[in-house]
């Protein structure tokens, strides 16, 4: 019966181990390689800093945020020209992108919030409007549609890596930090079962606690293992960490964190405890536009370049990640370590069927089966509980 | 001794972990009421499931046997084609389609791929005609109130060729007026040889309409009473549901002194917020002391609901007029926050739906309305809530293995005690209970009563809202009696009674 139980638990990562494994297989080693795990990394920061502002939505209630990936290009342009065309300093720059953001998420929030505009609709506006008047931008101020180079100082905070090695060299910071994660993990989790054994509320077996460290430990070291050989920590993922710590502590700790649990598994009956529901749907998209403008910055650096396709259907990975992480559709459930996993099961397909050279067309619509599956998925695991 | 229409012989139904039934026995007669009595989660609802083939054959154990002859029902449509009909208790209308729409709702009228929408609305006035209902099946459900929507369900089984017709809780939102109306309506079908199962809590009603009483207790039957033969009394049947005597069916209260008045309101009017200068509420003016029960009666629709939800922070309604004074000041309550702030509490009417988040555990619930106390700086100290949420857990006895339990999965009694504990967390100086032991059962409504009492003791007042005027009386100090959102009359309760509280209700109407 445990047994069972904790499969359940952890069927999404179940289902990531044995899809890498999948794939590992499937591309005779490949997809095993130090080069692949930095690729992993930096071709899918965007959805994991995207994806937690897009958790935050959807836990009020299943709402969403279309115009993410047309504000990501929008807001890309305007870098392009502070940064590349008027040579203003990259800081300066950093700041003022995020002023626009602060502004587009505060119109936004108030527009849902205060106004009762249906956020789908209020968000296809932008996701139309964002998208034209980045193009217009771009073409209006440079020839090819596409505003390059950026200055090294704004790349280098936002990509690249850091204390960068040769390949096939072993780079000593990153496995430090990786070495020190995993104490770090370890220590915790002997201290909270500590912790709630010496207060006698429900604990985890000590044996459970040993597995779970330890897994968690080899996996942490693996990963930082591959990454030392392929260079060193991307800084896309010190971005990611950073961002995935601080909700993960914004929604399992703090009360504002519970307040977004509540108003989306009953509306009404938060109103009427004295949460301010109006307040806590403009929080979430203006913190939905503030993430946007990072994940921006994270993709501007990547390419090197402000373009008119930047974020391309990025609302849309952003929602799967979610979906498949666990978060629930109809909202008020889902954890930000849930679509962590939902958006590195994706990554993994994505990567591992361009490594095996499936056409792309194909990859789309195993994409939308992943997605499907892994919906359908949760609603039996969570109907057999009753 | 009439024909045995139908016999469920040893039915057996499991859940994982729970034994929901266990060798269930009954029998129902030809054309007779029969009446199944239990506390909640005694599995009544469930063997009424089970009858009806929401539970398919195959998943429980044991016979039904329906006119003579073994039923093995996969679906709902097998059930309703031998013409047992169930009605639940909550109602399954869709509001923006009309009656007529909502009665053939699956059972079109018309050809496989054509709806004939004049026979539709013949036959809905025919069958809505026979409950006894005047208005046009063109009526919009949501244009009618939940008595009339009661009936239209009654009517929709009736267009089913219903022949054994089951109402579970079907006067559990209904006032008594429409209660009364829809019992003798009952006995009506049963003249005309209609053989009927009501599920209730409410024993008058059984006393009222049954011939016959089944009595459930933890899944399997306790017993049975022939109202012909034997001597029927409430205080009967109570023994048996709960194995034991209740002698006094609202606890006394002692040692509580009466103190000032904590909170007052004069003059106070509220509008419909949808349509403008509808007055829900009209120039009320009422208070409440400390230490004090004080019952505001009303039937379904009086503005009972309105009234306090304007009063709590002006969480309804439109262009609220008034005074508000607390402990003698004067205040402005424009949120729920503050008013929660000022030590104002409303437990809402509706547990489900406006009342706690079913999805979250007991712990999370427990502390939503005063987060402030379990927390520092914002950051939850989960092992204050936990301490809390298990402090009120033991306090008002909520049975559940543990606080992380999600209240959706707790029995009605339950979730009205998570919803006290959450206010009570709140610690506040004014409670107001909205209906606070609706569709619960009588053991539980006792806890809740003496709840209640402790509650006083401790100096905070409790305005107790209730349609249920045995409750008004029995439990509160003083009585407002509201109809047609004015305050038609105030009386101590041992002054009160059935007849003079119905009484003013009746006047106030005539003076119109």
């Amino acid at each position: 019966m445990k047994i069972t139980e904790v499969l359940k638990k952890n069927a999404m990562l179940i289902i990531l181990v044995l899809v890498y494994v999948f794939f590992v297989i499937t591309t005779k080693g490949a997809m095993f390689m130090p080069l692949n795990f930095n690729a992993l990394i930096t071709q899918n920061a965007y959805v994991y800093i995207l994806a937690t502002g897009m958790l935050m939505c959807m836990i009020t209630g299943g709402n969403i945020d279309l115009s993410c990936g047309s504000f990501i290009c929008f807001v890309g342009a305007i870098g392009g020209i502070l940064m590349v065309n008027l040579g203003l300093n990259p800081i300066l720059a950093i700041l003022i992108m995020l002023v626009i953001g602060i502004a587009y998420g505060s119109l936004l929030g108030f527009i849902i919030a205060y106004v009762n505009v249906p956020p789908w609709i209020a968000t296809l506006a932008g996701y139309l409007s964002f998208r034209g008047w980045g193009t217009a931008i771009l073409s209006a101020n440079s020839d090819t549609g596409s505003i390059a180079p950026f200055p090294d100082l704004f790349i280098n905070i936002f990509s690249g890596k850091i204390f960068s090695t040769p390949m096939k060299q072993l780079n000593i910071v990153c496995m430090i930090v990786g070495i020190t994660a995993a104490v770090i993990v370890v220590l915790l989790n002997f201290m909270t079962r500590a912790n709630r054994v010496r207060k006698g509320y429900e604990a985890d077996s000590l044996l459970s606690v040993v597995i779970k460290s330890v897994l968690s430990a080899a996996a942490i070291i693996l990963v930082t293992y591959k990454l030392a050989m392929a260079g060193g920590i991307p800084t896309a993922l010190i971005w990611v960490v950073a961002i995935v710590l601080i909700y993960n502590f914004i929604t399992s700790k703090t009360v504002v964190g519970r307040y977004f649990y509540v108003v989306g598994g009953n509306a009404e009956a938060a109103r009427l405890s004295g949460v301010d529901n109006k307040l806590i749907m403009f929080l979430a998209y203006l913190n939905m536009e503030v993430i946007t403008v990072i994940t921006s910055y994270v993709v501007i650096a990547r390419f090197q370049a402000a373009n008119s396709t930047a974020g391309t259907n990025y609302e849309m990975d952003a929602i799967s990640a979610c979906v498949v992480g666990g978060v629930s559709a109809y909202g008020g459930s889902g954890s930000v370590f849930g679509m962590v996993i939902g958006a590195t099961l994706i990554g993994v397909i994505n990567l591992g069927m361009s490594l095996m050279g499936i056409d792309a067309n194909w990859q789309k619509v195993v994409k939308g089966i992943v997605l499907l599956a892994a919906v359908v998925f949760d609603i039996f695991a969570n109907r057999k509980k009753r | 001794m009439g024909k045995i229409i139908l016999e469920m012989k040893n039915i057996t139904k499991e859940f994982p972990g729970v034994k929901a039934l266990d060798n269930v026995n009954l029998q129902v007669e030809e054309g007779e009421i029969h009446a199944l009595v239990g506390e909640n989660g005694a599995g009544k609802s469930t063997l009424m499931n089970v009858l009806s083939g929401v539970y398919p054959y195959g998943t429980y154990s044991g016979d039904i046997i329906y006119n003579g002859e073994v039923c093995k029902f996969t679906k709902i449509k097998d059930s309703e084609e031998k013409g047992i009909v169930i009605i639940h208790q909550e109602l399954a209308l869709v509001p923006l389609m009309s009656i007529g729409e909502n009665m053939f709702l699956g059972n079109e009228k018309g050809s496989k791929n054509h709806v004939d929408w004049n026979k539709t609305y013949q036959e809905a006035d025919k069958y809505l005609k026979m409950v006894g209902l005047t208005d046009s099946s063109h009526t919009l459900i949501k244009d009618i109130g939940t008595g009339k929507q009661q009936l239209v369900e009654i009517a929709k089984a009736l267009a089913k060729q219903a022949r054994l017709l089951i109402l579970d809780e079907p006067t559990s939102s209904l006032n008594e007026e429409d209660s009364k109306a829809l019992l003798d309506l009952m006995l009506e079908f049963k003249k005309q040889g209609m053989t009927m199962i009501i599920i209730t809590h409410k024993l008058n009603e059984v006393v009222y309409v049954a011939d016959k009483i089944t009595i459930i207790r933890d899944g399997s039957t306790v017993g049975g009473m022939d109202c012909k033969k034997d001597v029927i009394d409430e205080a009967h049947i109570i023994k048996g549901m709960v194995g034991r005597e209740i002698t006094d069916r609202f606890p006394k209260r002692h040692d509580v002194t009466v103190g000032d008045i904590s909170l007052e309101v004069k003059d106070w009017s509220v509008e419909h917020p949808i349509y403008a200068g509808r007055k829900v509420v009209d120039h009320v003016n009422f208070n409440v002391k400390s230490g004090e029960v004080v019952g505001i009666y009303g039937l379904m629709g009086a503005g009972r609901t309105e009234l306090s939800m304007s009063i709590f922070g002006q969480s309804y309604g439109a262009n609220i007029k008034g005074k508000l004074f607390i402990k003698g000041r004067e205040k402005v309550l424009k949120s729920p926050r503050e008013a929660i702030n000022e030590g104002l509490a409303y437990v809402t009417e509706s547990r489900k739906v406006n009342g706690l988040i079913l999805s979250n555990s007991i712990k999370i619930n427990t502390t939503l309305a005063n987060m402030k106390d379990v927390s520092t700086n914002n950051v939850i100290d989960a092992d204050k809530e936990y301490a809390a949420a298990v402090e009120y857990k033991e306090k008002l006895r909520t049975k559940t293995p543990t606080v992380e339990q999600n209240v959706g999965n707790l029995s009605g009694g339950n979730m009205q005690k998570v919803l006290l504990a959450k206010w009570m967390f709140a610690n506040p100086d004014i409670l107001i209970l909205d209906e606070p032991t609706r569709g619960i059962d009588v053991g539980a409504k006792y806890e809740i009563y003496c709840i209640i009492n402790d509650l006083v003791k401790e100096g905070k007042s409790v305005v107790m809202i209730s349609s249920e005027l045995p409750e008004v009386i029995g439990m509160s100090d003083r009585i407002y009696v509201m109809n047609e959102g004015r305050f038609v009359a105030e009386m101590p309760s041992d002054q009160a009674t059935q007849e003079n509280i119905m009484a003013a209700i009746i006047q106030s109407g005539k003076g119109r």
